[in-house]
Parts: structure tokens; C-alpha cells; sequence
């Protein structure tokens, strides 16, 4: 089977974001995989080791991506390719899957793997909307994958449970918390996946139409109303004052 | 004509509320474009929505019968009404459901999207749209340069105004065509509660609990208030409760009008899921804990004494 798996690099969470004009200021911050997508890679490796094949990641982005993909080698792919754009077009969930559709359909992929949303962004589009551009059904929020021969079994999350569905490969797959749990990398991993070559690919050999978003501006969260702290003598005293407050004031309940 | 289209969501039959507050929001771009508002139900039964759709705004109510969902069946269904209409904007909600197939619509229509939507704007006849990005350290405005312009649209963020519309009813002919995944079955097992994606109300356990028996003093308190129940990701790895449940980055994503944050600390993570929430009710017995920065109305206190006099509270009120 050939497997590949998508790998977004992502600002950690922890870190401070400085909101600049149409992107944020990237001194300082702090890089790593998509939470998500270490399930997409976890899964693409277990996949090989009970199938065979190869496991290739791919990721979309400046530079620095590289990193995200000498992780992914440490954890046992066998190919990485980096696919080198400017980074805020990554906003724009088309023309990255157009781009890594392009890629994919040249690999002939069994198996197209990544996680269920990016942290970044949290749009859940750009596996589904590869899943179309390739013609190929896709399972998204998949906590089960089983394989046999090119059926494919998944058990996945959906609104209030989850639904047991089947299908085959080629497909795509989004992977949700509970898939597995990913390894570490091993310190063996570590010091090989240094060595190992990275294929980089540009826009223009990949045939990509181009953006269809225009980044109009950023801006600073909006400052949340002042909150106040209720003061009372005891629960009773907070809870009538809670009632209160949010029946009469904020009228919600 | 630069009309709208709004997919609609239905939810055991009845219309869900973010079907309105997508043709409420349609309303004013089509009003600011100079065009109709087109609702699409998926249903056999358009009639019994038209009314309920017509007092928000909508000209004309679209029922497409596509059967059980299925992602490749309902962007194909989806699609079909598309290319019929020719809107200029298609608002979908940022469902589960509305998550998938409008990632395979987008590509069918070759049209941009900005997906997860919590503001939309006009301006020079394009819409506008904001989104909260880097887990809501910063917010981003965008704009569709495809002819189509699509936008997946967060619950709860848009009002309902009512305003009618033409509201004349039509049933699409439009049909499922290839489907390549089977749905074998579905364990619903979370049953027909309330569920966190579109609850206007939410109560939410953090480690405060102390532990999963104590979960019925949270749920009593949701049930009370016809509320979703939430978790902090510390309780679902403690194994006290579900990952559905889980709130934040690594859970899920929630915008209620009033979110009740009982023993959560409000790290980061959790904050990232629920930090658009209108009022935020914080009770949790350490001043300092930083919810309290984010919460409209806080309650240093402990909550085994506070969560059960505010459930008899609400039931006396509400009867
Ligand atoms: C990559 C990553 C992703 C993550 N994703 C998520 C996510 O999606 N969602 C999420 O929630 N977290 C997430 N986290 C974890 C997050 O950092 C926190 O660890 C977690 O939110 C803490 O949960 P908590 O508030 O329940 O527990 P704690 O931080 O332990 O807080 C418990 C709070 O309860 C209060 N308390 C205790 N007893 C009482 C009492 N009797 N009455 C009132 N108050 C009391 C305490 O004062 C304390 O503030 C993530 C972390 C990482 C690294």
C-alpha cells in the first residue's frame, strides 16, 4: 500500500501570537505538529507495518515545515516531500488542496491520511476537499481503520455516537482523537531522520490554478465585556445572585 | 442576480436553529447584493419548514429529498442546486455534517470558502468574512475572489431577525447519484440530549469535579436548564467521561450564549473552545484561576455547595 499522510506545521498553542497586517509576526514563536495529524502519521506507519507499502509525508509551507517532516521521518515514514509556499496562503484551504491533490495524484496513494482539523485554522476542509479533486470517498472523524485486501472498515465519530461504515481504497481519511495513540520517536529515529532527503516540490511544477481567498486583514481577538465577580455570603446567596444575573441582565436563560 | 443559498439542517425532523440564523444572515447580504435567499432543506416534506424559513427571510424554501445523510450523497444533492440557482454566496453550517460536504461542494463549484465562519459583512459587493484563528489569539477577515463565494457558518454566532420573505415553496428533483461509503450502522448511544455543536446553553465539569461519580450534580444542573454537558479535556483523560464531551483545541468548538465553567481552570486549550461563548459563568473556588479572566460572572466558591443551590435556584424559576 502507498500511504500518505499530511503533515501541518502549527504554532503551539501556548504560544504568543503578534497579530500583524495580513499575517502574524513569527518571531518567537514556537512550531509543531497539528495534534491531529500525529494520529494521521501514527496510523499511516501502522498501516505499512500490517500491509507493507511505504508511508510518505507531505507537507505544505515555508522553510521551516522541514522540521515537522524530520519528525515525521523520526517517527518511521520512509519519504518526506516538502511542498514550499509562501505561508499565509495556507489560510486558503482550496489552493492547498489543489496543490497537494496535484502531488497525490502523481503518487497513485491507496491511503491519504491527515487529521480531523488543524489547530490553526480549525477548518476541516482541505483531506475532504482532496478526497473530491482525486474522485475517491473519504471517512472523516475516524476512530477504527481496518483493511482488507481494498476494503476498507471504519468506525467514526459523529454527531451524539458513532457509525460503523465501509468502503475502499483509494480513500481519504481524517483522523480524531482515540485512533491510536502516536510513538515517540525514537533517539535512533532522531539522529537518522538528519540524514534522510527531502524532496521539495514548487507550485509552478505542481500545476496549481492559485488562491481563491483574499486575506482582507488581521486583527487582535475582540476584548471580551468586563466580568465581575459576584459577592455573597454563601451558595444560596450566589445562586439567587446568578439567577438574577443571568435571567434579567444577559437574559440568556 | 447575486443570490444567496443557505443549506439548511434538520435534526429528528424538526429545523434546527441554525437553519434560521443562516437565512437571517443571508437575508442582509442578499438585501446588501441585491438579490433572493434561497433555503435548501433536505427533506421530503418542505411544507412543514416554509413558514418557520419565510418569517427569517427566505423567498423561496427548497426541499431536496437525499435521504440519510451521506457526505458524497448530500454535496451531490447540494451541488445539483447549486448549478440550478446559480447563487452568488452559499452559507453552510460548520456542522459535523456541514463540514464534510461542504468541503466536496466547494471543489464540485470551484469556488473559495472560508470555513467556520463567526461574523459576515458586505463590502463592495463581496461578503466579508471573520474567523477566529490560532485557537482565537487572533481573528482574520477574509474575502472569496471564486464567482461563487462559500462560507461555513459557526452556530450560534448569527442573530435571528425576523423579516419575511417570499417564502413560495419548491421541491428539487435533485438526487444523491454515486455513493461510495456505506453506512453499516450507528450507535447513538449519547441518545437525544442535548448536544454540545448547537446548544445555546452549556454546563461544563473541569477536574474540580473530583471525580466521575460526581458527574449528576453537572448533569442536573444542564438537565435543569435543558443544557449540553461539557468536560475539560483533564477529566476525559482521567477517564471520567468521553472525548465527545470534551470542550476546547483538542475537543470541540462552541460558541453558546451562556457557557457555565464549574471546577475548569480555563488553561489555553479549553479557552480555545469556548472563549466565543456570550456570557461565561465561572465557578470555581481559586480567585486566581485564569477563567476568571475570560468569565462575565464569577464565582469564587466551592462548587459542591454553589451547582446544587443554583439547580433548585433555576428550578424554582423556570417550574
Ligand atoms: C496539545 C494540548 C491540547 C489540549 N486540549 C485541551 C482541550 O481540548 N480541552 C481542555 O479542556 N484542555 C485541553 N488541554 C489541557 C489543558 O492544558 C488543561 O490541562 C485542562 O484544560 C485542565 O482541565 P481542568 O481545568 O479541568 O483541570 P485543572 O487545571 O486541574 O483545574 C481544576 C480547577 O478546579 C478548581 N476546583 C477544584 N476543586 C474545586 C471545587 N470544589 N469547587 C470549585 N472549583 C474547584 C481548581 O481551583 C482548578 O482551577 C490540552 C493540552 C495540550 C497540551
Amino acid at each position: 500500500m502507498k500511504i500518505v499522510v499530511l503533515v501541518k506545521q502549527v504554532p503551539d498553542t501556548e504560544t504568543n501570537i503578534k497579530v500583524g497586517d495580513k499575517s502574524i509576526n513569527e518571531a518567537g514563536v514556537k512550531w509543531i505538529i497539528s495534534p491531529y495529524d500525529e494520529f494521521a502519521i501514527e496510523e499511516g506507519i501502522r498501516i505499512r507495518e500490517k500491509s507493507g507499502g511505504e508511508v510518505i509525508a507531505v507537507s505544505l509551507g515555508p522553510d521551516r515545515v522541514v522540521e515537522a517532516l524530520r519528525t515525521a521521518y523520526a517517527m518511521g515514514v520512509d519519504r518526506a516531500v516538502h511542498v514550499k509556499v509562501d505561508d499565509y496562503v495556507t489560510f486558503d484551504s482550496t489552493y492547498t488542496s489543489e496543490l497537494l491533490a496535484n502531488f497525490i495524484k502523481a503518487e497513485n496513494a491507496d491511503v491519504i491520511i491527515g487529521g480531523r482539523q488543524s489547530i490553526d485554522t480549525d477548518s476541516s476542509q482541505v483531506v475532504v476537499q482532496i478526497a473530491e479533486r482525486l474522485n475517491v470517498p473519504h471517512v472523516a472523524m475516524a476512530l477504527k481503520l481496518e483493511f482488507d485486501g481494498n476494503k476498507v472498515t471504519a468506525t467514526r465519530e459523529i454527531e451524539g455516537g458513532t457509525e460503523v461504515v465501509e468502503t475502499s481504497a483509494p480513500l481519504a481519511v481524517t483522523a480524531q482523537k482515540g485512533l491510536n495513540e502516536p510513538r515517540y520517536p525514537s533517539l535512533k529515529g532522531i539522529m537518522s531522520a538528519k540524514k534522510k532527503p527531502v524532496d521539495v516540490k514548487k507550485p509552478e511544477e505542481l500545476g496549481a490554478t492559485g488562491s481563491k481567498l483574499e486575506v482582507v486583514s488581521l486583527e487582535p481577538p475582540p476584548p471580551r465585556i468586563a466580568g465581575r465577580k459576584l459577592e455573597a455570603a454563601d451558595a444560596q446567596g450566589f445562586a439567587s445572585q446568578l439567577v438574577k444575573a443571568l435571567r434579567e441582565e444577559a437574559k440568556v436563560i | 442576480m447575486a443570490d444567496v443559498l443557505v443549506v439548511g439542517e434538520l435534526k429528528n425532523g424538526e429545523l434546527k436553529k441554525i437553519s434560521k440564523e443562516l437565512t437571517s444572515a443571508a437575508r442582509k447580504i442578499a438585501d446588501a447584493i441585491g438579490g433572493k435567499v434561497h433555503t435548501l432543506i433536505i427533506t421530503d416534506n418542505v411544507d412543514a419548514f416554509a413558514g418557520d424559513l419565510k418569517a427569517v427571510g427566505a423567498d423561496a424554501v427548497i426541499g431536496a429529498n437525499l435521504g440519510e445523510f451521506s457526505p458524497e450523497g448530500y454535496a451531490n444533492g447540494i451541488f445539483a442546486v447549486i448549478q440550478e440557482k446559480k447563487p452568488a454566496v452559499v452559507l453552510m453550517p460548520h456542522s459535523a455534517q456541514g463540514k464534510e460536504y461542504s468541503a466536496r461542494v466547494a471543489i464540485k463549484a470551484n469556488a473559495g470558502i472560508v470555513a467556520d465562519a463567526v461574523a459576515l459583512s458586505v463590502d463592495g459587493g463581496k461578503v466579508v468574512a471573520k474567523k477566529p484563528i490560532y485557537s482565537g489569539k487572533a481573528y482574520a477577515n477574509f474575502k472569496v475572489s471564486s464567482d461563487i463565494q462559500m462560507f461555513t457558518v459557526r452556530a450560534n454566532s448569527q442573530e435571528v431577525t425576523p423579516k419575511d420573505g417570499a417564502g413560495a415553496v419548491e421541491k428539487s428533483g435533485a438526487s444523491v447519484g454515486e455513493v461510495r461509503t456505506k453506512s453499516l450502522s450507528k450507535d447513538l448511544s449519547g441518545g437525544n440530549k442535548v448536544q454540545l455543536a448547537d446548544a445555546s446553553i452549556i454546563v461544563s465539569g473541569g477536574r474540580g469535579i473530583k471525580g466521575p461519580e460526581n458527574w449528576p450534580i453537572i448533569q442536573d444542573l444542564a438537565d435543569t436548564l435543558g443544557a449540553a454537558l461539557g468536560a475539560s479535556r483533564a477529566t476525559v483523560d482521567a477517564g471520567w467521561i468521553s472525548h465527545s464531551h470534551q470542550v476546547g483545541q483538542t475537543g470541540k468548538t462552541v460558541s453558546p450564549n451562556c457557557y457555565i465553567a464549574c471546577g475548569i481552570s480555563g488553561a489555553i486549550q479549553h479557552l480555545a473552545g469556548m472563549g466565543s461563548s456570550k456570557y461565561i459563568v465561572a465557578i470555581n473556588k481559586d480567585g486566581d484561576a485564569p477563567i476568571f479572566k475570560v468569565a462575565t460572572y464569577g464565582v469564587v466558591a466551592d462548587l459542591f455547595e454553589v451547582v446544587p443551590a443554583l439547580t433548585s435556584e433555576f428550578k424554582k424559576v423556570l417550574g
